[in-house]
């Protein structure tokens, strides 16, 4: 055995891979089927990043496709309810940097609600058929009305409507939901009071 | 009995542990305790927030212009954490409407206003001679009626908080010991301290009352601060007259803040309670030597929660001192009662100068919550200088009671990283305002904490409601599509049945009608042919129409 690998080491080094690489081969082949992804992984967590309002602001129809169009490579500055802390949270989980809100899409906004009013509504059906997530309730020719709790505020159902009787609020602060602010930082805070003598002078104009 | 007593005071004092953090700020408790305390006089209006315990507001069960006694349940608890609300004195709701409220915001919430008629009728009250016969969930179900919130500060209702002993066991978080806070760490306030020394009696009685409740296997004990001796001795006298022998009062050096409920219990047994966790998790239930008052005359009494003490104190004050408050007074009129003077006052402070909040507005009512009103001149607690760069110097670290790292938190919280700040236990965070008092660069560590905090529960609550939305937005394709679905089956359904009857028809009525669309194709061809034939004659007519008309244009 030693003296045929010593007389042919090139025909055993072949014989030896070409041993070690079929079963090799084998367990790849088979790990690719047994542990196979469905789908993309990164277009859920992308997804799982966005508001989920389903506005369609950033002009794909709803979040799961432009969760898939970031994936492919589209920006990630076009989803206005989201806003900064949306972008930031997307740089951060593409490594890319963070970019402006793209003002094409509209700006951010304060959360708002829609709200129908009641006495105008002509029971036409079309605002429900436009909510992307069932939060209008209602029948044909009876009045209708928004879930508040489920209303993403995504602004779908005011088009649709004949009598323009859908209103979007902003959803006031109340005791409950009101919390305390960032102070100024120091920075800014000392920019304001002008500590420094010649910071108070008026400017001088030429 | 009276013999084995020092014994017990010299010899078996229990072991206290020591506590990481903490500061020594002037404690200015000795204004306030000169004078016993006063009952306030009986407002003309009392204005009620229906919001003034921690949980969701409770919900009015009476009407503008009902008439109501003293005692008389106002408000009725919502949902599992909330708390009842009774009327402080007779008279008359003239408003439920929103008035100023005492809180951090400023803001308005809905109140249930009573205009007082000066007569003070006690609704009927049930008293219980003996609590022992009553079983401890017939107990805690009174102290919930009775609408008794946590009266140190936190506002927290009391039968949350007393889960009774089997349920516990069921639980698997047995109790072991029952502690009582007597400790009032935070500068000027001495509600407490009176309450102690005035009325241990009843502290006593309250305290056997939750001893039967709760069953604690080992030990039940007051955690008492020793710069309060004359409360500590009024204690010790009471539990020797009640022969509660199972009763230890302990005292202890003080430090701020040693009254917080995680570091009392710390002092106390040396055990952590765990991050993010509860006292139960260790086998512990905390409450307030006041909260403990209101039990005992909830239950023997049978009086509801309507009055407190509060210090009413500061350089602004003439005469401080404890009152008992009726709750649902305004605080103008319970700072006249101490000789408030409004140009002196710089800042009115409802809490301590540690924890508690500014108040812009004298007419906002005394809460279950409020242990101190604080009239302070600008000498007394004098303007913050603005907050500077931070220096980096670790004060802050060294004086933080839950052993967080107030910079690092400082530097997270001004750059909005989230994630960084839970990894650095936030929430453990108790808004002592430890961290801030020694800050030489004068920075408002607490609000960035708070604000932070704030941000984060919304942007979980955000979280929370996209996954609901998302949820709710593929229910919704899922239901176009089997709508779509169903719509198609139904076609294919028709067309078959369409075949099948066409079928049916072929074999029964022979070669007469081959083919519908043949047929149909024949039927309109003869429609035509008769339109054509009809389209020909008129076309005749319209054709001899003309010969007249000339000889309309002649005439």
């Amino acid at each position: 055995m030693i003296e045929l690998i010593s007389l042919h080491p090139l025909l055993t080094a072949v014989v030896a891979l070409v041993a070690l690489s079929i079963p090799f081969g084998a367990l790849l082949g088979f790990a690719a089927i047994r542990f196979k992804t469905e789908g993309n992984p990164i277009v859920d967590q992308i997804e799982d990043l966005l508001p989920q309002t389903q506005c369609g602001q950033c002009s794909y129809p709803g979040c799961r496709p432009y969760a898939e169009a970031i994936a492919n490579g589209e920006a990630i500055n076009k989803c206005p309810p989201g806003g900064e802390a949306t972008i930031h949270d997307l740089a951060n989980l593409l490594d890319v940097e963070p970019l402006p809100l793209d003002a094409e899409h509209g700006a951010q906004d304060v959360k708002k609600v829609a709200y129908i009013r009641e006495d105008e509504c002509i029971g036409c059906t079309k605002c429900i058929q436009a909510c992307p997530v069932d939060a209008i309730l209602g029948a044909a020719k009876q009045m209708h009305t928004v879930i508040a709790d489920e209303c993403t505020g995504c602004d779908l159902c005011v088009e649709p409507c004949p009598v323009d009787c859908i209103d979007m609020l902003p959803i006031a602060t109340t005791v409950q939901s009101w919390s305390w602010q960032l102070p100024p930082t120091p920075e800014e805070q000392l920019k304001r009071s002008h500590i420094i003598a010649t910071d108070r002078q008026p400017e001088v104009s030429a | 009995m009276n013999q084995r007593l020092p014994n017990t005071l010299s010899n078996n004092m229990p072991k206290t542990y020591p506590t990481p953090g903490g500061v020594h700020p002037p404690q200015n408790k000795a204004q306030s305790t000169s004078r016993p305390i006063q009952q306030a006089s009986l407002p003309a209006e009392l204005v009620l927030p229906l919001s003034q315990h921690a949980g969701a507001p409770a919900k009015a069960i009476v009407a503008v212009g009902d008439k109501v006694l003293k005692g008389q349940c106002i408000a009725q608890a919502k949902g599992s954490i909330s708390a009842y609300i009774h009327a402080p004195s007779s008279g008359e709701v003239t408003a439920i409407e929103p008035r100023a409220i005492p809180h951090a915001s400023g803001m308005q919430d809905n109140c249930i206003v009573i205009k007082t008629d000066g007569e003070d009728n006690w609704c009927p009250l049930q008293g219980c001679e003996d609590f022992s016969q009553l079983p401890a969930s017939e107990l805690v179900e009174q102290i919930r009626l009775a609408g008794i919130t946590g009266l140190g500060g936190g506002g927290f209702p009391t039968a949350v908080k007393l889960i009774s002993s089997d349920t516990q066991a069921s639980l698997n978080k047995a109790i072991d010991t029952l502690i009582i806070n007597g400790t009032e760490c935070e500068p000027y306030i001495t509600a407490d301290d009176l309450l102690m020394r005035e009325r241990a009696q009843q502290i006593i009685s309250g305290i056997q009352i939750l001893q039967h409740i709760i069953k604690p296997s080992t030990a039940t004990l007051i955690g008492v601060e020793n710069n309060k001796p004359e409360a500590i001795a009024a204690l010790e006298a009471a539990i020797a007259e009640a022969n509660a022998n199972n009763i230890t009062v302990v005292s202890f050096a003080g430090k701020y803040p040693s009254g917080g409920e995680k570091q009392l219990i710390q002092i106390l047994t040396g055990r952590e309670v765990p991050s993010g966790g509860l006292p139960a998790d260790v086998g512990i239930v905390c409450q307030n030597v006041g909260t403990v008052a209101a039990v005992h005359d909830a239950i023997v009494l049978g009086k509801p929660l309507i009055s407190r003490i509060t210090t009413v104190t500061g350089q602004a004050c003439a005469q401080p001192q404890n009152f008992e408050v009726l709750i649902g007074s305004p605080i103008a009129h319970v700072l006249a009662q101490a000789g408030f003077d409004a140009s002196a006052c710089q800042r009115l402070i409802m809490g301590g100068p540690m924890m508690g909040f500014t108040l812009t507005d004298t007419s906002v009512p005394v809460i279950k919550a409020t242990n101190c009103l604080l009239a302070a001149t600008e000498a007394e607690l004098p303007s913050p200088p603005p907050a500077q760069a931070c220096i980096r110097c670790g004060m802050c670290a060294e004086a933080c009671p839950a052993s967080l790292l107030p910079q690092q938190l400082y530097w997270y919280a001004r750059s909005k990283e989230y994630e960084k700040l839970e990894e650095l236990n936030l929430f453990d965070c108790i808004e002592c305002g430890a961290c801030s008092y020694v800050c030489p660069s004068t920075i408002p560590l607490v609000q960035y904490y708070r604000a932070s905090k704030a941000d984060i529960r919304e942007h979980k609550a955000e979280m929370h409601k996209a996954e609901q939305s998302k949820a709710r937005f593929e229910a919704r394709q899922q239901r176009l599509e089997r709508e779509e679905q169903e719509k198609a089956e139904k076609r294919a359904a028709r067309q078959a049945a369409a075949k099948a009857k066409l079928a049916a028809a072929a074999q029964a009525g022979g070669e007469q009608e081959l083919d519908p669309v043949q047929a149909a194709v024949a039927r309109a061809k003869a429609k035509k042919a008769a339109k054509a034939a009809a389209a020909e004659t008129e076309a005749g007519n319209s054709t001899a129409k003309p010969e007249t008309k000339p000889t309309d244009e002649a005439n």
